[in-house]
């Protein structure tokens, strides 16, 4: 399962346009990772607009690659949940989702810019 | 009634298929977006237990409506070794160590029934999400939205 990530000046963006299995979820970590290394890449931003489920497995692979991509330098902004996306995760419980989210790509491209700048400024 | 399907449980690619016609069920039903995607979400946490704990199992999904309420039932089944302490996986919080999320009880709390059987050798656990809406009120939605659907008492 292919993912495109594109490179748009020092961030990442991806959007996840298709259900994913498992396995696919894990390959679409370890490719992001891949890419934020070998692109250098600031921020990264995470669009899951088309996602019509998200469960305690992918919530966690999600959580994962933002605190993965962290260790790497880079902050993570998942964008574009859909309202009973966010309310299935809550009431299942716990901090199902604990990465910095925005509404839609827009303002996720400003919150990752600010992300980066905050860390910037505490180094 | 729609017809019951059943779905084996056997590889990753099989839980996007249960989810996904537990889903379509909903909204062919005239469940709300919410109620689509708990009893989907539901759905995936289940079946993905039967992939870590059992191996493969079965999900068995129909639509379990009376002249009061529009219900979907789903069952799922498996042959695996069984949960060992029904009661502590029922425990908020508690997780079986693989380090998964929300469990059962997170599982539970989307659905309206949630009925758990457990031994050595057969693991089923019956969900049901149920709508206030009638019946009689869901088909007339069907009708006026021009979808033909196969009604007809089993």
């Amino acid at each position: 399962m292919m993912i495109p990530i594109l490179k748009l000046q020092h961030t990442l963006i991806t959007s996840i346009q298709v259900e994913l299995t498992d396995d696919d979820a894990l390959d679409f970590q370890s490719e992001v990772l891949n890419k934020i290394r070998s692109t250098e890449a600031e921020g990264l931003v995470i669009d899951i607009t088309a996602l019509e489920v998200v469960d305690t497995y992918l919530a966690r692979i999600l959580n994962d690659t933002a605190n993965m991509a962290r260790l790497l330098g880079t902050e993570t902004v998942i964008c574009g949940m859909r309202p009973a996306v966010s309310l299935t995760l809550v009431e299942m419980g716990r901090q199902l989702i604990g990465v910095a989210s925005a509404l839609n790509l827009d303002q996720a491209m400003d919150k990752v810019a600010e992300l980066i700048s905050s860390r910037e400024r505490g180094a | 009634m729609e017809d019951l399907q059943t779905i084996s449980i056997a590889q990753d690619q099989d839980i996007v298929t249960a989810r996904a016609a537990a889903r379509n069920l909903a909204k062919t039903l005239g469940f709300g977006m919410a109620d689509q995607t708990r009893l989907a979400t539901a759905v995936s946490e289940l079946t993905r237990n039967i992939l870590r704990y059992a191996k493969n199992g079965n999900c068995y999904i129909e639509e379990d409506s009376d002249d009061q309420v529009t219900a979907i039932k789903i069952v799922i089944e498996d042959q695996g070794p069984g949960i060992p302490d029904i009661e502590l996986a029922m425990q908020d919080g508690y997780t079986s160590g693989s380090g998964l999320g929300a469990g059962l009880p997170g599982t539970k709390r989307l659905v309206h029934e949630f009925d758990i059987m457990s031994e050595p050798g057969h693991t089923r656990i019956s969900i049901r999400m149920t709508s206030k809406k009638k019946r009689a009120q869901v088909e007339r939605v069907r009708m006026v939205s021009g979808r033909r659907f196969q009604i007809s008492g089993r």
